[in-house]
């Protein structure tokens, strides 16, 4: 078994940042699933083998979409970039500029824990419910 | 691994997750300064100063015929809330009880964030930290006990901003009595007292456990910055058979910027 996902030494990484790194390997798995799949499917010409690779393929869109959304639970600024792209219509670039620059300028403001902070992450209040 | 060392507690991922949940959950409601003056950072907790970006004539130097001066800073203050959670509770939140005992935690946030809006309200001597209520210039107005004057109180306060230059919207930190007793009434015709103070300052009215009384303050930013080091975080100190020893911790400094910019409405 390989333990590649690890890109620094793992006795050194804490539980949730290990976690954290399983899943995203989990996600790029998938992705290369996904994607074997539909080179498969195009070159079958059997309609049978065709339906079940299909199915198969909707097994991994599934294992995909729910290793995302963990790594989005896990991650506000990952997630709220993620919000401003996924399930837009228009210029997907456009987007995606717009939404890297508003939530690094908002976690900025909102005081967000540096990166491999365990703080709370609480930051400042202003503006929130009182 | 970090100076909190969380990694050497005998604490699961789970058990840990819920904690930190229950630490932001009463945590947020009581911090009532950062909802009222600026933030800065985190820092980090190797963050030791803010810079004032002053310096102070010395009067000798090392040698003739040069002048010294030495930078003026203002030192972070670490403050640290201790508590300790029972193992056997930690062993039943592992096993998915969801009334486990958190009582110590609540506690100690309650000290933590009472410290902390002490600190930025009415100062902390000992750390070089003057409040916002101490700065204020502005003649300090009796707020008494009586709450249907509160709103003639707080428009005078209101007034007093504006003839300094200091525009709205104003934010009302209200102590804890304070806050209780409007909240318990209704002006004539029933209107909350609540309602009609937040039409007066235009900003928030936050519940401020630790403030004596109450501070009308500007919030136009740029008055008064809360500035941390290591934001509130909640490390490990040590174990034995029964219990798990931790704290809640933050460093930071305050400064206010503007002395005018807010009126001390004292209890």
């Amino acid at each position: 078994m390989g333990f590649d996902q690890y890109h620094e030494p793992a006795d050194e990484l804490p539980d949730e940042t290990r976690t954290f790194a399983r899943l995203c390997a989990s996600l790029t798995e998938e992705a290369e699933a996904i994607g074997w799949y539909e080179q498969r499917i195009a070159i079958e010409k059997d309609h049978e083998a065709r339906a079940i690779m299909r199915d198969a393929q909707g097994e991994e869109f599934k294992h995909f979409s729910m290793d995302l959304e963990f790594l989005l639970r896990r991650t506000p600024l990952w997630r709220e970039i993620a919000q401003g792209i996924l399930f837009q219509g228009g210029d997907i670039v456009e987007h995606g500029e717009e939404a890297e620059e508003e939530a690094i300028e908002g976690a900025a403001e909102r005081g967000e824990p540096l990166a491999g902070s365990s703080s709370l992450g609480i930051g400042g209040l202003k503006g929130a419910p009182s | 691994m970090s100076h909190l060392l969380r990694e050497h507690a005998p604490i699961t991922e789970e058990a840990w997750r819920l904690i930190d949940e229950e630490a932001r959950e009463r945590l947020t409601p009581a911090l009532a300064a950062r909802k009222l003056v600026d933030f800065s950072g985190p820092h980090g907790w190797q963050h030791s100063a803010s810079n004032l970006g002053r310096v102070r004539a010395l009067s000798g130097a090392p040698a003739d015929g040069v002048t010294a001066a030495q930078r003026q800073v203002l030192a972070v203050v670490e403050l640290r809330a201790p508590f300790a959670l029972s193992r056997g509770e930690l062993r039943d939140a592992d096993r998915g009880a969801e009334d486990f005992d958190l009582d110590a935690l609540d506690d100690a946030a309650r000290r933590i964030a009472t410290a902390e809006n002490r600190a930025v309200f009415h100062g902390f001597e000992e750390a070089g930290i003057t409040g916002i209520a101490q700065a204020a210039t502005h003649d300090p107005i009796p707020l008494g006990e009586s709450c249907e004057l509160y709103p003639r109180h707080v428009a005078r306060a209101v007034e007093a901003l504006l003839r300094a230059g200091v525009a709205g919207p104003y934010g009302l930190a209200l102590g804890s009595e304070a806050y209780t007793r409007v909240l318990e009434t209704s002006e004539h015709g029933g209107y909350p007292l609540l309602d009609h103070l937040r039409k007066i300052v235009g900003g928030p009215l936050v519940w401020s456990p630790g403030v004596e009384g109450a501070v009308v303050v500007s919030q136009r930013g740029g008055d008064f910055v809360l500035e941390a080091g290591e934001d509130l975080s909640v490390g490990y100190d040590g174990h034995d058979a029964d219990a798990v020893q931790l704290y809640l911790v933050e460093s930071f400094t305050f400064r206010v910027l503007t002395d005018e910019a807010a009126v001390a409405l004292t209890p």
